[in-house]
């Protein structure tokens, strides 16, 4: 390795992503044989949920990972830290999804170091959304990356949700959305219980309920593991910064949600 | 036809370190220490937006004294050094021995083949863990490299800083002693510095993944007083 230097006319700046192209590290590696769809042999990831409460906003994700139809991995994590006042969580193929996360927290980072001062909230929904439009000859081949953006916004002190396309189309949401295969009965079960201005107590566990929703009728989105103890990942990010909520709390909201459901008599 | 004048190596090597030594010089002087719980470094720096000390990686800080452009280049290819090597490999593979390296390498080549030496001096320093202890590299204009244990001064006359801080430097000392001894080191005899005149940040544990911190405002004032 040697000390990363530029001409004034090649300096990629605060850009990550252009750094590597420069040097050469690839980052998005496009598969050969355009047109191929690989039914198998890779994973998917599924349902993930967020939503927007008084403090700031809720971000959900089950942990099951799919290879056509078997079960590849019970514990794979899709809600992430982007940065101290954002999240991202993926839904589509694992491996380039991973990979765009850890490229995109790089990008983060890098800019606030090398500028000195932290990107818009704006700013980073729309670096992701590049990220994603980099991405679509993968997509067309069938490995879709379908991300969720969520942060506090500093400017405005409040909580905002971006959602994508695969063309890289982001779109802001004022209430809440759910993306992946279990995606559609997640948000409609997070539109039954939702209102402006939710406590912390409510979006969480209207979060945890829409993934046990989307579980219950979606077999690529996992439920809670009670066996493995093994439970979605819930995250807040408010004016304090990005919090998991702890693997406690979240394992109690289940097992409450469980007992109601068992005693009051409705099925499941 | 006339020749090109004979000059001696030597006296190349002289005149370039003697250009690099005063530009060095015309600036104001940092200092670095281990305290404690991590590193404090603190810059004779009124500025509030053109740094001289920043974050390069999670647990690694970079500080510069000379001429500011020259520095700021080599600050942000640290950071692209490191986050470079943290994607491709690991975050915990990212070490600032590697980096100063790096530096001392461009630093001297730059010294000997070009017509102009850089006029800085640099300071990589990283907090230690389990497995290394807290390292400072102090990397002159010409390539030098030194590892400081106890603290580094960098700037053109550091002598007099340097005694005063061998004086009252201790392994134990916390971080508002460290800082007074530091800024009373930078004032010397006949100046007093204030929170308005300084630039200070620690690598220190208890700031999450990422170690490097600013010390601001309040925080500052009340850890000078």
């Amino acid at each position: 390795m040697t000390l990363p230097l530029f001409s004034t006319t090649e300096d990629p700046g605060p850009d990550f992503a252009g750094l590597l192209r420069r040097l050469r590290v690839p980052a998005h590696p496009s598969i050969a044989g355009a047109g191929v769809a690989p039914s198998e042999g890779f994973r998917h990831g599924t349902t993930v949920v967020a939503l927007r409460y008084a403090d700031g906003v809720v971000m959900a994700g089950d942990r099951r990972a799919t290879e056509g139809h078997s079960i590849a991995h019970r514990a794979m994590e899709k809600v992430f830290p982007a940065d101290r006042y954002s999240a991202v969580a993926i839904a589509g193929a694992a491996g380039p999804a991973v990979e765009m996360v850890r490229l995109f927290q790089t990008q983060l980072e890098h800019y606030e170091k090398v500028e000195g001062i932290v990107l818009s909230l704006e700013g980073k929904a729309n670096q992701l959304g590049q990220m994603v439009r980099e991405h679509l000859p993968m997509a067309m081949q069938g490995l879709a990356v379908v991300p969720l953006f969520a942060g506090f916004d500093l400017a405005r002190r409040t909580g905002r949700i971006f959602t994508y396309d695969v063309t890289g189309g982001h779109y802001e949401e004022t209430e809440f959305n759910a993306t992946g295969s279990g995606g559609r009965d997640a948000r409609t079960t997070v539109k039954l219980g939702y209102r402006e201005g939710l406590d912390r107590e409510a979006a969480v566990e209207l979060a945890i309920q829409s993934l046990y929703e989307a579980a219950d009728e979606d077999s690529a989105t996992g439920g809670p593991d009670l066996i493995r103890g093994i439970y979605p990942l819930v995250a807040t990010v408010t004016a304090d910064g990005f919090t998991a909520v702890t693997e406690d709390e979240v394992a109690d909201r289940f097992a409450a949600l469980i007992e109601r459901r068992r005693t009051e008599g409705r099925q499941p | 036809m006339t020749m090109p004048y004979y000059v001696a190596p030597e006296q190349v090597m002289k005149d370039r370190a003697e250009y690099a030594q005063k530009g060095i010089a015309r600036g104001r002087s940092l200092v670095a220490t281990t305290y404690d719980q991590g590193i404090l470094i603190v810059a004779d720096n009124p500025s509030r937006s053109l740094h001289k000390i920043s974050e390069i990686y999670d647990r690694i800080a970079f500080a510069g004294v000379g001429k500011y452009n020259e520095f700021d280049q080599l600050r942000v290819s640290g950071i692209r050094h490191a986050d470079t090597k943290g994607y491709a490999y690991s975050r915990e593979d990212v070490e600032a021995r590697s980096l100063a390296n790096l530096y001392a390498q461009y630093l001297g080549q730059v010294f000997t083949h070009e017509m102009k030496p850089l006029e800085v001096e640099i300071l990589v320093a990283e907090l230690g863990n389990g497995l290394r202890p807290p390292q400072m590299y102090h990397i002159a204009y010409e390539g030098t490299i030194t590892d400081e244990d106890r603290f580094a001064v960098l700037g053109g006359e550091t002598e007099a800083i340097v005694a005063k801080l061998d004086e009252s430097w201790s392994a134990t000392w916390s971080l508002s002693e460290a800082l007074r001894a530091a800024v009373d080191a930078l004032a010397g005899a006949d100046r007093t510095l204030g929170a308005d005149d300084l630039e200070v940040a620690v690598l220190a544990e208890g700031n999450g993944r990422r170690a490097f911190r600013r010390l601001v405002d309040e925080e500052l004032v009340a850890l000078l007083a």
